[in-house]
């Protein structure tokens, strides 16, 4: 028993030492980031890309420990990866983290969500327009519940009141640690509105529990009845993205390697698979134009953040 | 098809052998990973899940409850026996538990929680089963004003209960409310008492403080007190088992313990670990014997335990019926779901109720297995006890550094253990409880937010907190038990003077 217990131990406990790929999950078990982590490990093995793949969670501070941490311990290797999202360049700029995503190697955006706005089915608000008439009348009136402070749902609510022309410092937005526990807080009927990723609300809006009244998208999505905020007159176009990046200093080969391993990842049957499952949307973007979306992306973050009064 | 039958269904087809046999390997890998101090349930959870990967969704089903509830168990026989909690919930257990096994009461402690796990996780299933949709709608009742209310009960309940002298044991508790400041505010997204610390913004974990404050003070503090002849630490007093009259101081917390646990694990706030420390308040007050508080009280197992067990299914609630995560665990628990195409929500006992009723089905039956793995194994678990003193210790400090790095591999975060480790050697020596500085760092954030988040939803209005019925309910409740006794007090003066004269002592 107790040499079970210790084989256990150590096969659970210690990483293999012939690791093709180590992912950093720069968060605790279980939120999005883990679980992209988790996925890629999955079908990385599965489809045979990579014979051993290991997940280790640094978590801390929007992401920014482990960043950092990634950054310093990883110069010039190839297998060690990490997975981050559009979190984490609010974070960087909120927690004036020494360390940003111009410190790593992007390699490719995989997975998106829009954000969607919804309200309590029991509520008097019908449509996005009515909820921007209260929100001009009286910003304070309207309290969103959303994610975390500074995240993307604080940055969507910041973007619609800036958009309808309402000072984005007076919004009364209250902060929870994800969106599920905001959901809870929206249910029970204990805010005027919700903000969080389309994910997170589709169920209950398909139960009729709650009214979606926009999403965050360019266009309509397919098979969601609701307007954009585009086309409801709020220039707000917000994605909430997850990435992959390598280390620091690779050379241009090595990325290369990498981000064809990455696309294979992409590309194949298991991971389309497990976004259906998951229900996540695929957003592939690799080389030069996913640089040049997320220079685009860290830009327009610090703009808002900078309104809203999250960095000075 | 009615809520019995589908049950029924769910466990004859979960009592196949192979499948049992995949119960007894989850609770035997979660148990085995559990133990490690430091590692809670959610870190098991995470590390085995992709074992699960390769079944059938029955078989995964069942092999990942297994590993729920055997991981939950490991943690509180490493809390029992080394005092080094593993997560939040198991910090109370530790607290009389491990006074127990120092007193050769080891088996009896591991008995009871596991038997109290048993009863609780049983009770809890059922009620999750038929009651679900129920227990969801009066969760959702309890806002920000109503949570801090909860909280407030908390603290004045807990604070009482903790310790022999107030003004020690506040002190403490003021200890743990200051170190639960450090970090991101959750609600600005600002910096406090961070001091430019990246490791610093996400604030002190409990589980560092919990496992430096057991563990590493208690291995200071035996180091400190030399070789000396040897203590009288005997690893089994008496019987390995329950005797009578641990029968019956037990049975009763259990069921307290659960009632309390269920509905506080099925509010979406969180803070599942607030029904232990209820529980633990609840049975001093009830118990015949209070003064073994503190000790090695069989019934501060018991409860507490239950509790926690109950408030894990209780966290099955609003997952399965809103699909809402309310805690680490259960947030890795939907994405197993997820590997089978199933997305928990409002309307998944309608569309999928055969894998629901599968894995309650499985959740009762990996409940069962783990009585059968663990009973037997109390009289293995307890002789690592009467391992030397020197080696236990050093094993102790051994597994709980891994512990911390296995779950957060930072430099910085070794140094906290240690300085926190210290902190709790001093904080033993001049005889100041070290429970409340653990407890301030958990209510302490959560008391908080939810006090701010009530007030910027009402836009500043304090008369929000006294508006719902419910928080002005648990709020007088609270008053109550703050005046009460003061008010005894100042009837008798004398009284009053001679206590507070033993409190300076």
């Amino acid at each position: 028993m107790k040499r079970f217990v210790l084989a256990a131990l150590l096969a659970s406990a210690v990483p293999a030492i012939a690791a093709d790929y180590t992912i950093i999950a720069p968060a605790n078990p279980g939120g999005g980031w883990d679980q992209t982590a988790r996925t890629m490990q999955a079908v990385l093995q599965e489809e045979g890309i990579s014979d051993s793949v290991q997940v280790q969670n640094v978590p801390g501070a929007g992401g920014t420990i482990g960043l950092s941490q990634f950054a310093s311990q990883n110069k010039g290797n190839p297998n060690a990866l990490i997975v981050g999202g559009y979190v984490m360049v609010g974070a960087i700029l909120t927690n004036h983290s020494p360390v940003s995503l111009a410190d790593v190697t992007p390699i490719a955006r995989l997975t998106g969500e829009y954000e969607a706005i919804v309200v309590p089915a029991a509520s008097e608000i019908e449509t996005i327009d009515q909820l921007v008439e209260k929100l001009k009348a009286d910003p304070g009136s309207v309290s969103w519940a959303g994610g975390s402070a500074g995240g993307t749902d604080h940055i969507g609510a910041g973007l619609i009141a800036k958009a309808a022309g309402v000072d984005p410092t007076k919004i009364n937005y209250i902060a929870y640690s994800g969106g599920g526990e905001a959901l809870a807080a929206i249910l029970g009927n204990q805010v005027t509105a919700g903000i969080s990723s389309l994910g997170e609300f589709e169920a209950q809006v398909e139960a009729g529990s709650l009214r979606l009244l926009a999403v965050s998208s360019p266009e309509r999505i397919e098979g969601v009845d609701a307007p954009t905020l585009i086309e409801s007159g709020l220039d707000v176009n917000l994605q909430n993205w997850r990435m992959v990046a390598a280390g620091p200093d690779l050379t241009a080969e090595q990325k290369a390697a990498v981000t064809a391993d990455i696309e294979t990842l992409v590309k194949s049957e298991g991971w389309q698979k497990q976004l259906a499952d998951k229900g996540w949307t695929d957003t592939y973007l690799s080389g030069d134009a996913f640089d040049a979306q997320l220079a685009e992306d860290t830009a327009a973050t610090e703009a808002i953040l900078k309104d809203i009064g999250l960095v000075k | 098809m009615g809520s019995i039958d589908f049950l029924m269904q769910g466990l004859a087809a979960a009592s196949d052998p192979m499948l049992l046999l995949y119960a007894l390997i989850g609770v035997t890998l979660g148990t085995a990973v559990g133990v490690l101090p430091g590692i809670g349930p959610a870190l098991t959870v995470a590390l085995l899940l992709p074992v699960t990967y390769r079944l059938d969704p029955a078989g995964s089903l069942i092999m990942f409850a297994g590993i729920y509830y055997g991981g939950m168990y490991g943690g509180s026989t490493t809390s029992i026996l080394l005092n080094t909690p593993g997560e939040s919930a198991s910090i109370i257990t530790a607290l009389e538990g491990n006074k127990m096994a120092r007193r050769g009461r080891g088996g009896p402690a591991l008995a009871t929680a596991a038997i109290g796990s048993f009863v609780a996780g049983l009770i809890a299933t059922l009620l999750l089963a038929f009651l679900a949709p129920y227990v969801v709608q009066l969760a959702l009742k309890m806002g920000p004003r109503e949570n801090f209310a909860l909280m407030v009960l908390a603290f004045v309940t807990v604070s009482a209960a903790l310790g022999d002298s107030a003004l020690r044991g506040l002190t403490s508790l003021f200890l743990g409310l200051a170190l639960a400041c450090i970090g991101i505010d959750q609600l600005t997204g600002q910096a406090r008492l961070s001091f430019g610390v990246p490791e610093l913004l996400d604030g002190v974990e409990v589980t560092t403080l919990a496992v430096a404050m057991f563990a590493i003070g208690e291995a200071l503090a035996i180091a400190a007190k030399g070789p000396g002849p040897a203590d009288e630490v005997t690893a089994v007093k008496g019987s390995v088992w329950m005797s009578r009259s641990d029968w019956a101081r037990s049975w009763k917390p259990w069921l307290r313990g659960t009632f309390l646990g269920f509905p506080i694990g099925a509010m979406p706030a969180g803070g599942a670990e607030i029904g232990t420390f209820l529980s633990y308040a609840t049975e001093k007050k009830l118990s015949k014997h209070p003064e073994e508080f503190g000790n090695g009280a069989i019934e501060g197992v018991a409860g507490p335990e239950a509790a926690n067990n109950a408030s894990a299914a209780g966290t099955l609630v609003p997952l399965l019926t809103l699909g809402l995560p309310t805690s680490a665990t259960a947030a890795i628990m939907l994405a197993g779901f997820q590997q089978f195409g199933l997305q928990p929500g409002p309307l998944l006992f309608a569309t999928n109720p055969t894998l629901v009723w599968s894995l309650i089905a499985s959740l009762l039956i990996a409940n069962f297995m783990l009585l059968v793995l663990n009973l037997p194994l109390i009289g293995l678990w307890v002789k690592l006890l009467t391992v030397p003193k020197p080696w236990l210790y050093a094993g102790i400090l051994l597994f709980a550094t891994l512990g911390t790095i296995g779950a957060n591999p930072s430099v910085f975060e070794l140094g906290m253990l240690l300085a926190f480790g210290v902190i709790g050697y001093l904080m033993r020596i001049f005889g100041y409880p070290i429970a409340p500085i653990v407890v301030g760092l958990i209510l302490g954030p959560l008391a908080e937010q939810q006090l701010r988040r009530a007030l910027s939803i009402s836009q500043g209005d304090p008369m929000t907190l006294l508006q719902s019925p419910i928080a002005a309910v648990m709020l007088t409740i609270a008053a109550l038990a703050l005046i009460v006794p003061l008010v005894l007090r100042l009837r008798g003066r004398g009284e009053v003077l001679r206590q507070m004269g033993g409190d300076e002592d």
